[in-house]
């Protein structure tokens, strides 16, 4: 389970050029990882190839937080 | 050739405007998607003159204002060629009446096919796109959706639409190296401008500047232009080809 966390966050790090140890569960994409909502969609998009799963629009804009995105991810697994 | 390896997908391919793009952007190099709603005959000979051309083409029927079509068409476009670089939204109806005498499906129809068609092809293809960090979006407005027009008043609220989502898309796509521009065409010699009667013909005609009714290549030269990096620094524009009928 620790894995998918690493993935999602090698994901963000390299999508939104932050350090590692800022990549924290409540961290919130676009309040503390500076991203703007386009970073958040391809952020999604890459979460979607990376896990092989289709993640709907209604699903997406749930997702604002980094543990949002692993619960999301491990929840579909 | 100015599009070389580029790929394309042109919708309302089938004929008119649309067919003389699909060609002109293959004679560029590029391979294309052919779209057509109910004429598949004439979009396989479409295929086939751009298979001519040496290059790579195939047809995909699809009704541009039905999403999950929408969705199947850019997929196959992917699957096919493996990326996607321009969109052209070409597609277009009209539904001529008095505002009086406008039924609403009249109303509804024009604006489905010629506004949420739009948005919907645009949506399918961003995802493509911004993966690609690069694309091209052409919008077929109309040069009626600048000026108004008495009679045409869904086809111009649509055209109107468009104009609109260009410069929104535009905006939004801007960081992802993704241009958006719309083509105001004015009066083109098509099957959709054959129907109008003479007398309208000859009015409209004493409008243009240029004194001739536009053919389909003289938009699809322009098309090639907003496809091609020669207009890499212009985006939200909405070039009017209307023999100078509007200023
Ligand atoms: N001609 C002009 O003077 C003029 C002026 C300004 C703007 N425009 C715009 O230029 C575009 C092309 O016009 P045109 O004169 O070439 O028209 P056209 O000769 O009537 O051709 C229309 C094309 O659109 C396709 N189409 C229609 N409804 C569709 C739908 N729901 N889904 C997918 N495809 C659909 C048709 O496919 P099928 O053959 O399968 O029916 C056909 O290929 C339109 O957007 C039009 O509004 C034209």
């Amino acid at each position: 389970m620790a894995e998918v966390l690493e993935r999602v966050t090698k994901i963000i790090v390299d999508r939104l050029g932050v350090e590692e140890s800022e990549v924290k569960l409540e961290a919130s994409f676009k309040d503390d990882l500076g991203a703007d909502s386009l970073d958040v969609v391809e952020l999604v998009m890459e979460l979607e190839d990376e896990f092989d799963m289709e993640i709907s629009d209604d699903d997406a804009e749930k997702i604002s937080t980094v543990g949002d995105a692993v619960n999301y991810i491990k929840a579909k697994q | 050739m100015k599009l070389e390896g580029k790929i394309a997908l042109v919708t309302g391919a089938s004929r008119g405007i649309g067919k003389e793009i699909a060609l002109g952007l293959a004679r560029q190099g590029a391979d294309v998607v052919v779209n057509y709603s109910g004429s598949k005959e004439r979009a396989n000979e479409v295929v086939a003159e751009i298979k001519e051309l040496g290059r790579n083409a195939i047809a995909i029927q699809c009704n541009v204002a039905n999403s999950d079509s929408v969705t199947n068409m850019v997929k196959e476009t992917v699957d096919t060629f493996g990326r996607l670089d321009i969109l052209v939204n070409n597609a277009g109806i009209t539904r001529d009446n008095l505002i009086m005498r406008m039924k609403e499906d009249e109303w509804d129809d024009v604006i489905n096919t010629n506004l949420k068609g739009v948005f919907l092809c645009t949506k399918a293809v961003t995802r493509p796109m911004m993966k690609q960090r690069s694309g091209r979006i052409i919008n077929i407005s109309s040069i009626v959706g600048v000026s108004g027009n008495p009679g045409q008043a869904n086809y111009v609220a649509a055209k109107s639409g468009v104009i609109g989502l260009t410069k929104t898309t535009a905006k939004e796509l801007s960081t992802r190296g993704i241009t958006v521009n719309a083509i105001a065409p004015g009066f083109i010699s098509t099957e959709m401008t054959d129907k109008l009667n003479d007398e309208l013909k000859e009015q409209m005609l004493a409008q243009i500047p240029l004194a001739r009714f536009g053919e389909p290549s003289d938009i699809a030269n322009v098309v090639v232009f907003l496809a091609s990096d020669d207009s890499k620094y212009m985006t939200g524009q909405t070039l009017h080809v209307d023999g100078g009928m509007v200023m």
